[in-house]
């Protein structure tokens, strides 16, 4: 059980408080974007590319024209004139909004054509005929760095390949070192595919520009309300829309997990629309559209490494990267990290040399690099780390749990200073995976597993212990496009004690009108019932890079602690004025300050709140409201032990998940109910990548399961019923001691539910799968061993 | 054009709609009943599902004048002047959603499930709701307030609405 300082009523940290989000979406009255509508609004359709690599030899609108609705085609030629054709990425690369001579992945923005109603939108966008001579497109990560390779980006003045980047952390020559000494060593290529998001809602806008006050207010789906605002200045500055002239609102948003973090071309030449018309614009992209041409998530190509001694001691790990970006470095990770945080792959485990590489080049995909609820690359590590645990400890002949226990970082040695440059701020690995082996009863399954296999059964068990790394971050290294990534609130406390907060976060389904009242009401003592939170209009909201990476709680949510304190503070001055004592000799408790010694004297939140603004004291200004933008001095990483148990069928190679336990350590808890209920989510999102998606491609280019009809989103039936539960080791520098949630079991699930299916295998030679395990790769893999032969026999 | 006449959660409605009007656009744009979601454009996602004549219907994949002369029942009807509906209460209490976005689809398929099956197993649960893709919540919750307003529907003794955490 959490133990709660604050009583029910007040319903602080630990209270698993129901959602003051819920009423309006159970009775139908959320606010998402498509739901906004304007007088005189028009609806934009974007006809795209059927081609992965062509010039644009003529785009005829004429037909398009003609129908009765159609208001105007707009291409790439028209943007060109206003200098709107081209937009920075958030990496500081560049994108096309709408293309003027070649098209660059499939699916990408050719021409938009704006209507009276999204059906003669549609009907405009089959009429218009674009005429292209195609090209032989760059589909492979490996082929496009040959140099005779046709250069992608030649747009880019003096580009003469498809490189993009080079990174590398650690000790080389020390780690290479290890390697030629070690005992044991193994080495495994594996490819992390690209995967899309697919948030249940599609990406979309509503913009809408008022000529007469020269002022854009922008509805659009966008987990970074004030970020993008600033990039619409950027891009959009030049013909006259600066920044206090533009208005981002984020209404409600049906879900998010990075993949609305970008800016998408359609946002942009909604805008210029409107610009040119007055009119607003609505333009709420497919499903198809969707995950054909919004930002992808990983397709990394990893060669992992390991090093250790035959007794089973990890002694070094080495990581090679190829990156897949597609046409452009559209990632969505800090400017100083162009592998997010990759450098995190080192693990729960000590040893003292590591050395990552990563190269990334351009292909005739679609750009991206988003985070599909994972913190900055922190999946593609962990599934590195930990398969190559799995590996080390089966090639020396231990059991995974008992490696694993062998090489954890001791609780004691935190803070603890990694290979590749990160202090990991605090954890107890070892409570966390004797927790998950207790509940899954692990040693009652080995002993299972010992007899299925003797009766020809084919059973695993696999284990994932990782370390996240979240809540970016310190304003020493952490930008995006040069802002710091520092988050903000501001708490306005009315006179009868009820309150207002706003934050430059954005929830997508997190929660946070329920967790940020809730921290403001351990800190003050106001029921968080009578807190409201407000997030995503950036003409109310503090500033703040909003939402995504688990970052709200460890920024935002310590804003709201350190502005509730300032106001706590004030209270306090107010409450000596009142009874007539010293700062001293007061005492809080949650809700009220008493004299010490004499708790009958005393005075509540709201009566101190109340004198704020009737009786403050000489020299004191009044109100009650304070602002705090918090630079967070560490990044917190949040842990976890997760335990999967697989069954495969001998005969049709289906996989069923048993059981699987995920024990979680996110700090301390601000609702159970709501960690409980991500963790639930990122599970699911974890069992995806693992088992079921993957976006391909074929060797011209098209996309093979651009649609929700092959693109295989687990549905209630593929998604197990997960078994949740934690730990809690504070993250010390946190002035709440949370550590972010949201995405742990995204990072963490995958690599227990491969490894397990592994071990399901591992007797009969095989060492590695390939995500997604599917029955048909699983089959081709057993039968390449053999199994299907010796069944026979 | 073609005149329809039909009545949405309770109250009659007439609308002059082209033939080729989404049964789903004439709810959330003719009526302004946006409470219904699209989530895909190949019927795979049940962000649209709504009741027509009892049954639940993935209201993208019906036209508009198919639903002439129908009862149909959207999220925004759930609701009695006597307050939620039992799957209402248990989504909320159960901690059933995150972004919401699937919601009323999810609701509104159960109702049928449970309309059929009062007492459904967890297994038959996820069957039944195998229709709708949640993109969020990783289903558990679901399907526990789905067993809850089972359960509150039949009067049986109501289970715990903590979550389980060890
Ligand atoms: S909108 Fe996806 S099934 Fe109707
Ligand atoms: S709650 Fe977001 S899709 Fe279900």
């Amino acid at each position: 059980m959490i133990k709660c300082k604050t009583s029910k009523e007040i319903g602080g940290m630990g209270h698993s408080k129901k959602r003051k989000e819920d009423a309006r979406f159970i009775q139908g009255k959320g606010n998402y974007v498509d739901d906004v509508k304007l007088p005189g609004m028009l609806y934009m359709d974007i006809v795209r590319s059927p081609y992965a690599y062509a010039k644009i030899k003529n785009i005829d609108a004429s037909k398009a024209l003609e129908i009765e609705g159609v208001i105007a085609v707009v291409t790439g030629k028209d943007l060109e004139k206003y200098n709107l054709h081209w937009m920075p990425t958030l990496m500081s690369d560049t994108q096309m909004v709408l293309p003027t001579d070649t098209v660059m992945y499939q699916a990408q923005e050719v021409a938009a054509v704006i209507a009276t109603d999204r059906y003669i939108a549609r009907d405009g966008k089959e009429a218009v005929i674009v005429e292209y001579e195609t090209m032989k497109p760059l589909m492979d990560p490996f082929d496009a760095l040959d140099p005779d390779a046709p250069i992608l980006r030649s747009d880019k003045e003096g580009k003469s390949d498809n490189h993009i980047w080079h990174w590398e952390v650690g000790d080389k020559e020390k780690t290479d070192d290890v390697f030629n000494n070690a005992d044991v060593t193994v080495k495994q290529q594996m490819h992390i595919p690209r995967i899309h998001v697919a948030s249940i809602e599609t990406c979309g806008c509503v913009a809408s520009y008022d000529k007469v006050k020269n002022h854009l207010t922008m509805y659009m789906t966008t987990q970074a309300p004030h970020a993008i605002r600033t990039v619409i200045a950027l891009v959009a500055g030049h013909v006259g829309l600066t920044e206090e002239k533009i208005r981002v609102i984020s209404p409600d948003i049906g879900g998010g997990f990075g993949g609305k973090v970008p800016v998408y071309p359609g946002y942009v030449i909604a805008i210029a629309v409107s610009f040119l018309t007055g009119a607003p614009i609505k333009w709420i992209e497919d499903r198809s559209e969707n995950l054909q041409a919004d930002s992808f998530a990983r397709d990394y190509h990893i060669t992992a490494e390991m090093a250790g001694t035959s007794d089973g001691k990890i002694q070094a790990t080495r990581f090679k990267v190829l990156a897949d970006h597609g046409y452009t470095d559209a990632s969505a990770n800090p400017s100083k990290f162009p592998v997010g945080l990759f450098s995190i792959g080192t693990g729960s485990y000590d040893y003292g040399a590591a050395y990552m590489e990563a190269d990334a080049v351009y292909t005739n995909k679609p750009p991206g690099g988003v985070a599909y609820r994972c913190s900055f690359r922190v999946t593609e590590a962990v599934h590195a780390i930990e398969r190559m645990t799995d590996m080390f400890a089966k090639k020396v002949g231990k059991d995974p749990a008992q490696l694993r226990m062998e090489n954890f970082i001791k609780k004691e040695d935190f803070p603890w200073a990694s290979p590749t440059g990160w202090s990991y701020d605090s954890g107890d690995y070892h409570a966390g995976l004797k927790l998950a082996m207790d509940t899954v009863d692990y040693d009652g399954f080995r002993v299972e597993q010992a007899a299925a296999r003797k009766e020809g059964k084919l059973m695993g068990i696999g284990i994932s212990t990782f370390t996240e790394v979240v809540g970016a971050g310190p304003s020493k290294d952490f930008d995006i496009l040069g802002i710091k990534m520092f988050d903000s609130a501001e708490i306005r406390v009315h006179p009868t004690g009820k309150a207002i907060a706003r934050f430059g976060t954005k929830s997508q389904g997190q929660g946070h009108e329920t967790t940020y009242a809730q921290i403001i009401a351990e800190e003050l003592g106001i029921p968080m019932e009578h807190i409201e939170i407000e997030e995503g209009d950036t003409d109310t909201a503090p500033y703040g890079l909003g939402t995504y990476a688990s970052r709200s709680t460890p920024t935002a949510g310590a804003a709201a602690a350190m502005a509730a304190r300032k106001l706590r503070d004030k209270a306090k001055k107010i409450a000596a004025h009142l009874l007539e004592v010293s700062e001293q000799d007061l005492e809080w408790e949650p809700g009220k300050f008493f004299v010490k010694g004499a708790p009958e004297k005393s005075k509540t939140i709201q009566e101190l709140v109340f004198a704020a603004y009737t009786n403050h004291p000489e020299g004191m200004e009044g109100g009650f409201e304070a602002t705090h933008y918090y630079d967070p001095p560490n990044l917190t990483f949040p842990s976890g032990a997760y335990i999967c148990i697989v069954d495969i069928d001998p005969e049709t190679c289906d996989i069923k998940v048993r059981r699987f336990v995920a024990i979680d350590d996110c700090g301390n808890i601000i609702n159970p109910m709501i960690v409980q209920g991500q963790v639930h989510g990122g599970l699911t999102q974890g069992i995806a990548p693992a088992m079921y998606e993957e976006l391909i491609y074929d060797e011209a280019g098209n996309i093979l399961n651009g649609t929700f009809m092959d693109y295989l989103v687990p549905t209630a039936v593929e998604s197990p019923s997960w078994e949740t539960g934690h730990t809690v080791t504070p993250a010390p520098h946190h002035p709440i001691g949370a550590k972010g949630v949201g995405e742990s079991p995204t990072v963490g699930a995958p690599p227990a539910i491969v490894n397990a299916i592994v071990d399901a295998v591992s007797h009969l030679g095989i060492k590695h799968l390939e995500i997604p395990v599917t029955p048909f790769k699983l089959y081709k893999e057993l039968k390449a061993v053999g199994y299907f032969d010796k069944q026979e026999a | 054009m073609k005149s329809i006449t039909l009545k949405i959660n309770g109250a009659e409605h007439t609308a002059e709609v082209s033939p080729r009007t989404l049964l789903v656009h004439l709810i959330r744009e003719n009526f302004s009943m946006t409470g219904t979601h699209i989530g895909c454009d190949t019927t795979s996602c049940g962000a649209c599902t709504i009741l027509v004549n009892g049954r639940s219907v993935k209201s993208c994949t019906m036209l508009a004048v198919q639903a002439d002369g129908k009862e149909i029942i959207t999220v925004e009807g759930l609701a009695t002047a006597e307050g939620l509906h039992p799957i209402q209460e248990g989504f909320h209490l159960n901690h059933a959603l995150h972004c919401g976005f699937c919601t009323a689809g999810l609701m509104l398929r159960a109702v049928e499930l449970l309309e059929k099956n009062p007492n459904p197993t967890e297994e038959e649960i996820r069957w039944g709701i195998s229709g709708n893709l949640c993109r969020c919540t990783g289903y558990n919750n679901i399907v526990k307030a789905i067993q809850w307003a089972s359960a509150k529907m039949q009067g049986r003794e109501l289970p715990s609405t903590e979550p389980e955490f060890v």
